[in-house]
């Protein structure tokens, strides 16, 4: 049985520490020579620099280790690199593995490996079991937050173009006495193909360094959550782009808190900004507090708590958060060790308490904590999102080749299905329920 | 009066009875088949074609199996096309219009001449589980003249006859087909057993007096110029012929066989108009009926509303024997009011005068979901009961006949103490098709597509011999004979594809020009022959007239040969894919998980694991609100299960 070959960051990010690329299956040898600069041995660990095969730029200087198969986690031959564990960096050397030529693994699959070639011991289950149930919450929040994303967005789009040129093509196949006149499909599909590959170029460049930690800031209106965006924005320095949402009224930035990358999603937006006496409703926040992977939640230390205020502190108590008592420069109304949430008290208006908050944010996200799984969960999705793309994009190509070539039409059918179900995995649709409707609202057919 | 004893019993002798019933009683356990009426044998209670895209494919699956619809389809069709001539290899396909008449009598006789089968009429009213001491458990059927009938695997194959109810307008009566009864004890004794029911709903067009059609004002549609047939027996030396009935024009002669001619008319804006006025009396607006009806198979009156823009609807004219005069008029299901169904085909260019011979109806009827069934066809609930064909939801007399061939050869092989047979999705449209309605919630009539199969290069209607004669050797429905023909032609394609690659075309002038001529492309670079061949402008008969292919290579050879070297790229990645998935539909799944008493599921997939339960972690995977992580934990699941053994 052949398997392709698969690649992940293979651990829990820890801040700092060793992060692993790992690569398996039977391209991992070839994959793991082309990319690190040292000879690879048997089990062996080497000391060398991972190259970008796009610009032969070094990624990191990393230790690298070939474990041929049987003797190895999955049973197959695998490659793993250790690197020096900040995300960006790790990001990266995933990310030349794909271009390499192997596929983002999903979640589990390594463990699948091993399963299906018996080489996963009792011990080892139990462990994944737990891993699992906890990644599959944060998986849950991840498709959530995905389908408010203006990727997920974009990427819904294209496959709507693909399944409507799919649509046709299957009802032209399945009802050959119907009436569904021919069509040049050669437009429909270039233009998917540029939305595809412009998607790839955004998201590889972009995405792979914009996505992070998806960290709402809620609260109340007027506790200054907008101030400790700027503030945290400011202090960093480090704000890569700012992405005004286009549906809906938040504003997404990133900044990078000791080396992490926090997605800041302040739910006050535009509207606040617009209509000052607009109150934030509670339940809006509540949508934040679901789809986000850490939770600030700002309080106005110089005001008695509110009632909002303690719903939210509610909400937020059963997800990972921090309260963040604001305008230390005044003088508190209130204890933050009452608080049911670990607190730390900053002036947005000063700077004062920043580190501490900064401190108290990598804790939160401490290697061991549900946070480091869902800043995982988060770099593997879009890891994923980025080869389901390059897959569908490759897809469309061939079907555009083929219909260059006079190839049947139906031939291009077959190409077109792989990307939608690639799109697919990104939107979480299944093509064949969608392709039958597609194909019943759109063409009157049938006996 | 004591029980009658059988290994296997068929209850319906419809298109999945009669396969089940053959494949039974060939493998060679003693069967019985038991009709409500020997006259309606393999009926088609609806349009009077056989095959078609993804059809067609299902009857040359069922013909390599060893089943009967193929060969009896060949012997008794008054017209043959093989459709979508102008697409690729994967998508073409054979329809027939059949005799309805001759091909019930033609199964008749097939059924009337097998050993170890008996074929009775007799209306069953219950069935009960019967579990006697040092026994195995059996299952009695008790008719309604108080025979019972025993046996340890039982076929439930009765269509739309459970609890149907057929509606046209404000007129509704209780019938499993136009002018039939229903089965209605069955569906309570079902429910007794513990199954739950579902109900669904489809129509069918009126029926128009031949006499009455101006022909010269339609379309004229004829059959295949060249010999085709279903079955890889090839065309019958003797079909079923009848001399053809004098009201139709002609038929064109068609060298081979004689055929006759359908035809092509449409409706008109004044009969949409007729629709539109009597939607309130349509049961489908109005409410009479509420279950969801097909979408591939919409009413005349769903089209006009969905589809307003149109002003005009294609209906095929099919006329439904030799010597009847009975046209079904394909594209105008309609469950409208009599006075309604006149004034509407009466509007149609050509129809002015036509008179219907039969109404058509919608009906609604019962089915048992499939998600109490597995992936042989036996239920989960009662073992040794099978379910086949309409009952588990699909339309299609294709989609019955291939049911009712593997349970058939599933009851028989429990007989035996065999194994039970599954067809994977890429092995055979089959196993797409069972997979599929074991896995997913109906929401409508379940009909096969090609868009259905993953893999359709690899399920072409060409090579169902190459995929599945072995498996009904195997099974013993094959003949040694048949068998070894197609592994020598299996041995064919493979040593003159090997030797289309060995063969390698120099550059010469002369061939260059012939090429040319041809219209094969530059040949300035030395290619070999396969590669020559994958050009989309190459053919095999191109190869012959250069001199490289070889003339005493049999035409399906040669067919094969061309098909896996041009689209070997499209193959090649379908296979691939086949291998990367084939580990997780090989890991079976105990029957008797708990999966509520597994933790880190999210509930939807508990829901879903507990109500399908899958028999493969391939299955698993394919169940809607089934993640990769609950796959995970699953198989983990089972690796603990098998550490505590």
């Amino acid at each position: 049985m052949k398997d392709d070959t698969i690649a992940a960051i293979a651990t829990p990010l820890g801040l700092g520490g060793v992060g692993i690329v790992r690569i398996s299956g039977p391209e991992a040898r070839a994959m793991g020579a082309a990319l690190f600069d040292r000879p690879l041995g048997d089990h062996r660990l080497v000391y060398g620099g991972i190259h970008d095969p796009a610009d032969g730029s070094i990624i990191d200087h990393a230790l690298g280790a070939l474990m041929l198969a049987p003797h190895t986690y999955t049973g197959e031959d695998v490659v793993e690199f250790q690197c020096h564990g900040g995300p960006v960096v790790l990001r990266r050397a995933l990310g030349a593995t794909l271009a390499a030529g192997a596929r983002a693994a999903e979640a589990g699959e390594f463990t699948l490996r091993a399963f299906l070639n018996r080489r996963l011991d009792l011990a080892q289950a139990e462990a994944v079991l737990a891993t699992i149930a906890a990644q599959t919450d944060a998986a849950q929040r991840l498709a959530i937050a995905g389908l408010e994303g203006s990727l997920s967005r974009r990427v819904g789009e294209v496959r709507r173009t693909l399944l409507d040129v799919l649509a046709y093509l299957s009802a032209r196949v399945d009802f050959p006495d119907d009436d569904v006149p021919p069509d040049d499909i050669r437009p429909q599909l270039t233009a998917a193909h540029d939305a595809l590959a412009r998607l790839l170029a955004g998201a590889t460049v972009g995405a792979l360094y914009r996505e992070g930690v998806r960290t709402a800031i809620v609260g109340r209106p007027n506790v200054g959550k907008s101030s400790l965006l700027n503030r945290m924005l400011e202090r960093e320095r480090a704000i890569v782009t700012a992405v005004p949402g286009t549906t809906r009224d938040v504003i997404e930035e990133t900044a990078s808190v000791r080396g992490v990358p926090l997605v800041l999603i302040d739910t006050a937006g535009i509207n606040e900004a617009i209509d000052p006496v607009e109150r934030l409703g509670v339940e809006r926040s509540r949508a934040a507090l679901r789809s986000a992977d850490l939770i600030l939640l700002v309080l106005d230390g110089s005001t008695p708590l509110s009632a909002d205020d303690r719903a939210l502190l509610e909400a937020a108590g059963e997800r990972p958060a921090i309260a963040v008592v604001n305008k230390a420069d005044l003088s508190p109304a209130f204890e933050t060790a009452a608080l049911p949430l670990s607190a730390v008290r900053v002036s947005a208006l000063t700077g004062v308490g920043m580190e501490e908050l900064a401190d108290a944010i990598v804790a939160r996200l401490g290697a061991h904590g549900s946070g480091a799984s869902s800043l995982e969960q988060a770099l593997m999705a879009s890891a994923r999102q980025v080869d389901a793309i390059r897959r569908a994009r490759l897809a469309v190509e061939e079907a555009l080749r083929g219909v260059a070539a006079g190839a049947p039409e139906d031939m291009a059918g077959v190409d077109l299905a792989e990307a939608v179900r690639a799109l697919g995995e990104i939107t979480g649709e299944d093509v064949t329920e969608d392709l039958l409707d597609a194909i019943f609202s759109r063409f009157c057919i049938g006996k | 009066m004591d029980p009658v004893h059988y290994d296997v019993i068929v209850i319906g002798a419809g298109h999945a009875g009669c396969e089940a019933a053959l494949a039974a009683a060939r493998i060679g356990v003693r069967t019985l088949l038991l009709t409500m009426n020997l006259d309606t044998v393999a009926l088609m209670p609806c349009n009077p074609s056989i095959g078609g895209p993804a059809k067609g494919h299902l009857v040359r699956e069922i013909d390599a199996l060893g089943g009967e619809m193929g060969r009896i389809t060949d012997q008794t069709f008054i017209q043959i096309r093989q459709l979508n001539t102008a697409k690729g290899p994967a998508v073409q396909a054979l329809r027939a219009q059949a005799d309805k008449r001759l091909y019930g009598l033609a199964m008749k006789r097939t059924l009337e001449h097998t050993a170890n089968l008996d074929l009775r009429q007799a209306m069953v009213e219950r069935i009960e589980r019967v579990q006697e001491e040092g026994a195995p458990p059996h299952l009695d059927l008790v008719t309604n003249t108080g025979r019972v009938y025993r046996s340890r695997a039982l076929i439930v194959t009765t269509g739309t006859s459970l609890a149907g109810r057929i509606i046209m307008g404000d007129v509704a009566y209780e019938g499993g087909r136009t002018g039939e009864a229903a089965a209605k004890g069955l569906s309570g004794s079902l429910r007794a057993l513990g199954f739950e029911l579902g109900r669904l709903k489809t129509g069918t067009p009126p029926r128009i007096d031949a006499r009455s059609i101006d022909f010269a004002r339609a379309e004229r549609q004829e059959g295949s110029a060249i010999p085709l047939s279903f079955s890889f027996d090839g065309p019958p030396e003797q079909p079923y012929l009848l001399p053809p009935n004098p009201v139709y024009p002609p038929p064109a002669a068609t060298a081979w066989r004689p055929q006759m001619a359908c035809y092509l008319v449409a409706s008109t804006p004044q009969t949409h108009d007729i629709i539109r006025a009597n939607l309130h009396r349509a049961p489908m607006f109005n409410g009479t009926i509420e279950s969801r009806g097909p979408r591939y198979c919409p009413s005349i009156e769903d089209k006009v509303v969905r589809f307003a823009e149109k002003t005009s609807h294609g209906l095929f004219l099919e006329p439904e024997g030799w010597e009847t005069n009975e046209v079904y008029l394909q594209g105008a299901n309609t469950s409208l009011p009599e006075d309604v169904q006149w004034a509407m085909v009466r509007s149609i260019p050509g129809l002015e005068r036509a008179e219907i011979m039969r109404l058509g109806y919608a009906i609604e009827y019962d089915y048992v979901p499939t998600h109490q069934t597995g992936a042989t066809l036996e239920s989960r609930l009662v073992p040794g009961l099978f379910l086949a064909g309409q009952i588990n939801g699909t339309t299609g007399y294709e989609e019955a006949a291939g049911q009712g061939l593997i349970a058939g050869i599933n009851a028989a092989r429990l007989i035996r103490g065999e194994l039970p047979l599954i067809l994977r999705r890429d092995q055979a449209y089959l196993g797409v098709m069972i997979d599929d309605l074991v896995t997913h919630d109906l929401t409508e009539p379940y009909r096969l597509f090609t868009s259905r199969a993953e893999y359709r290069l690899l399920l072409r209607q060409d090579n169902a011999d190459l995929r599945l004669t072995a498996i009904g050797h195997a099974v013993g429905l094959v003949g040694g004979e048949r068998a070894a023909a197609v592994e020598a032609k299996r041995s064919a394609i493979d040593a003159e594809l090997a030797r289309l690659g060995r063969t390698h075309l120099s550059a010469s002038d002369d061939l260059r020009r012939r090429a040319a001529d041809l219209g094969l492309g530059d040949l300035s670079r030395s290619v070999s022959a396969q590669e020559l061949l994958r050009r989309p402008e190459a053919s095999y008969a191109a190869l012959l007239a250069l001199g490289v292919g070889d003339p005493a290579l049999a035409a399906a050879v040669a067919e094969e040969v061309e098909i896996e070297a041009k689209y070997a790229g499209y193959i090649v990645k379908q296979r691939r894919e086949v291998d990367r998935v084939a580990r997780l539909e090989d890991r079976r799944l105990p029957g008797d998980i708990d999966y509520a008493a597994i933790g880190g599921f999210r509930r939807e997939a508990v829901e879903h694991l507990s109500r399908f339960r899958p028999a493969t972690l391939g299955q698993a995977a394919r169940l809607a609100g089934v993640t990769p992580a609950d796959v995970a934990v699953l198989m983990v699941q089972l690796e603990r299960a098998a550490a505590a053994r």
